[in-house]
């Protein structure tokens, strides 16, 4: 395992008990889960609810899962949900708009009424996901006070990825299977237990009621040896983790229109995206004329309203659609944040009805063109 | 930290005046007086504008910044907000967040000619740093304002052209499309008539706006004239959600026009211009 302190060991009989705690330490809890044919982040009442001997085989457009003999909890990769939902909400409330009698307009913010969650299970590229998304709605001169009340609310309990699908290429993107930082408690699932370590204070509080016994060496080489074969099995691997020079004066590119001709624009990529986080404001319906309330809702760079000016979408045609996700994706987010918007975890692959593959559209790109030297 | 300002503030239409058929303008006063005390702008910079239970819009402010108690909007009813915002009378009351982007670079352009270039229909980005200039006229060059309207009817703020026109060292050219329009209008587009501004090139700042397609001639049109091109401005447009980079609407590019922008100079945004659909 990574760096920290020497990892113990969580005999799997006392998983209940890291609930429990966390429920007694004031936390709802939520954890994977099988729900309509996948493996989705659901409130969880008992260990025994978790995924116990699933896997799943992803491929471009398709999702399944299997039986396995091990009878581990979470011996599966990602299913389409990720930590997205639980800081940026597919709808969240913003503020509302009160015409009072004298004519004026009295407007408050709506405050996300939550209570502390624990997240089990979260992977590594989850993670890294909501430390990009953090880096845009918790800019230094501007914070989003509804994103933030949200991310402040999560404990996140991470479990090291030992079973990547085909569709995920972490270990090219640098964002997994290990999760190095920003947990606050880390598991690594071996048959019979976990080894288990704190990254923060709160992770601290959770670890001490919990009754732990030294890891044995040699689980801890087993764990990296099993950490290890995620990272290398990965059956793909994005050409370069910054595309700028590669995308750089490649915007009428006739590959565009190749992929164009496939993609049906309908955004299931951007939904799946745990770093997508645009989003359009509107005005809910209310009974009352007096009252109005805005909200912002998920909106996603494949449909025309995205790119609407003066009556007409700028991006027109599904190949420039196409491009804005994917060079916004693997070049612009560079500029903007300093680093990918992608981190490998293969939602848009496996998620897309038509099969387009992120990894293998963008390697298009950077094989040197027939005939150029 | 600072916290975006998220929610609108409330606004009373002080006055409301009417400056062509379809274009009206409401001078605002924040009721709030704290807010009021604390709203800063520049010019180029916008607000986005809430009209009660329908939505909100991106509207430059058109006013001069050391007018702390009114500002301005000047807006063309279109669509859905900017119809409702037409019907508004004094004494009504709006919300408005802001002031949001990147204005006008006027630090820059003290001590020099200003060309200020608008076509089409919008040319309120440049209104607030044209009554910058007026304001401060002795620490300007000679202006030259060239402006585009469809119809004669388009343009606003007749008075003040005419009176503008009557200052020293300041020259206007307006120009329509409209066949045989009468003195003082030049038919044709603003293009064609860049050659005849009485300005020194090297030393000009230009400010731009209006459709893509004319900022975009005009840039290549004023480099021949010898302007270099770093000293060319231009406001974009872009759908805005929000107003202040967290909704991903307003990008071009790398870009989030309502943060990076709207003002952008040309050396930073011209290979994007030339690109369809970005
Ligand atoms: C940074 C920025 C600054 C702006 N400053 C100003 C300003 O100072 N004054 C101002 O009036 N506007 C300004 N705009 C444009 C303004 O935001 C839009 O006109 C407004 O959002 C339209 O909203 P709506 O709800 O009224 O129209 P919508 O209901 O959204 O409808 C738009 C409909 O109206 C028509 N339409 C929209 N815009 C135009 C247009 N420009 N020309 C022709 N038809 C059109 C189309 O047919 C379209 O179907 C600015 C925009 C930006 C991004
Ligand atoms: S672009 Fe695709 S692989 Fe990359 S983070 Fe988004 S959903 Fe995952
Ligand atoms: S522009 Fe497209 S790719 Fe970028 S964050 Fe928005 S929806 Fe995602
Ligand atoms: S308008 Fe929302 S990011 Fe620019």
């Amino acid at each position: 395992m990574g760096n920290g302190d020497d990892p113990q060991f969580l005999p799997l009989t006392q998983l209940e008990r890291l609930l429990r705690s966390l429920r007694d330490a004031g936390y709802d809890c939520i954890g994977p889960q099988l729900k309509d044919g996948a493996i989705l982040y659901q409130s969880l009442e008992s260990i025994h609810d978790l995924p116990h001997g699933l896997s799943d085989l992803q491929s471009p457009g398709s999702y399944r899962l299997t039986e396995n003999q091990g009878g581990r909890l979470f011996d599966w990769a990602n299913g389409p949900s990720s930590l997205k939902p639980l800081i940026f909400p597919p709808h969240e409330n913003l503020w509302r708009a009160n015409k009072g009698s004298d004519g004026g307009i009295e407007f408050s913010s709506y405050t996300p009424d939550i209570a502390p969650l624990a997240v089990l299970g979260v992977r590594a590229c989850d993670l890294a996901a909501m430390e990009r998304m953090d880096h845009h709605f918790l800019r230094p001169e501007k914070q989003d006070p509804w994103y933030r009340k949200r991310r402040e609310s999560l404990l996140l309990i991470v479990v090291n990825c030992s079973h990547p699908s085909d569709n995920c290429f972490c270990t090219s993107t640098g964002t997994g299977p290990e999760s190095r930082s920003g947990y606050d408690l880390r598991l690594h699932e071996l048959d019979d237990g976990f080894l288990i370590d704190a990254a923060t204070d709160r992770g601290e509080e959770i670890l001490q009621k919990l009754e732990l016994s030294p890891a044995a060496q040699q689980m801890v080489e087993e764990a990296k040896e099993e950490l290890e074969r995620a990272a290398t099995v990965q059956g793909q691997a994005v050409a370069v983790d910054d595309f700028r020079p590669i995308f750089s004066g490649r915007e009428d590119d006739p590959i565009w229109e190749r992929i164009a001709e496939r993609c049906l624009g309908c955004g299931n990529c951007t939904a799946v995206c745990p770093t997508c986080f645009c989003h359009r404001e509107e005005k809910i319906p209310t009974l009352s004329l007096d009252s109005s309330t805005h909200q912002r809702v998920w909106d996603s760079c494949f449909t025309a309203e995205h790119s609407m000016l003066h009556g007409q979408p700028v991006r027109r045609e599904i190949r420039e659609r196409y491009r804005q996700w994917l060079t916004h994706k693997l070049a612009g987010w560079h500029d903007q944040f300093g680093e990918s918007g992608c981190v490998g975890c293969g939602r848009c692959i496996t998620w897309c009805p038509v099969g387009i593959n992120l990894v293998a559209e963008s390697a298009a790109f950077a094989v040197p063109e027939e005939g150029v030297e | 930290m600072v916290s975006r300002s998220g929610v609108p503030m409330e606004a009373e239409i002080v006055e409301r005046l009417q400056e062509s058929e379809s274009v009206f303008t409401l001078r605002l006063r924040l009721l709030d007086e704290q807010q009021r005390h604390n709203y800063r702008f520049e010019p180029g910079q916008f607000n986005m504008v809430y009209l009660h239970g329908v939505g909100e819009v991106a509207i430059s402010i058109v006013s001069d910044e050391s007018n702390r108690h009114l500002l301005n909007h000047t807006i063309r009813a279109v669509g859905r907000v900017t119809r409702g915002l037409e019907q508004m009378q004094k004494g009504d009351v709006i919300g408005l967040r802001g002031p949001f982007g990147r204005g006008w670079p006027m630090e820059q352009a003290r001590g020099r000619d200003i060309v200020i270039i608008t076509g089409g229909v919008g040319c309120a980005p440049v209104v607030s740093a044209l009554a910058h200039i007026n304001r401060r006229r002795k620490h300007f060059g000679r202006v030259a304002i060239v402006e585009g309207v469809r119809h004669r009817r388009d343009l606003i703020y007749p008075d003040r052209f005419a009176r503008w026109q009557r200052m020293d060292d300041t020259q206007i050219l307006l120009c329509t499309s409209e066949p045989s329009a009468p003195w003082p209008w030049h038919t044709d587009r603003v293009t064609e008539h860049l050659g005849k501004m009485d300005i020194d090139p090297s030393g000009a700042l230009v400010l731009l706006c209006g459709p893509e397609g004319m900022m975009i001639s005009a840039a290549r049109v004023l480099q021949e004239l010898g302007i270099d091109e770093s000293s060319i401005w231009l406001s974009m447009e872009r759908n805005m959600q929000c107003g202040e980079g967290f909704c991903g609407h307003c990008q071009i590019g790398s870009y989030f026009v309502c943060r990076d922008g709207p003002v952008f100079n040309w050396t930073e945004i011209r290979e994007l211009l030339a690109v369809k659909g970005i």
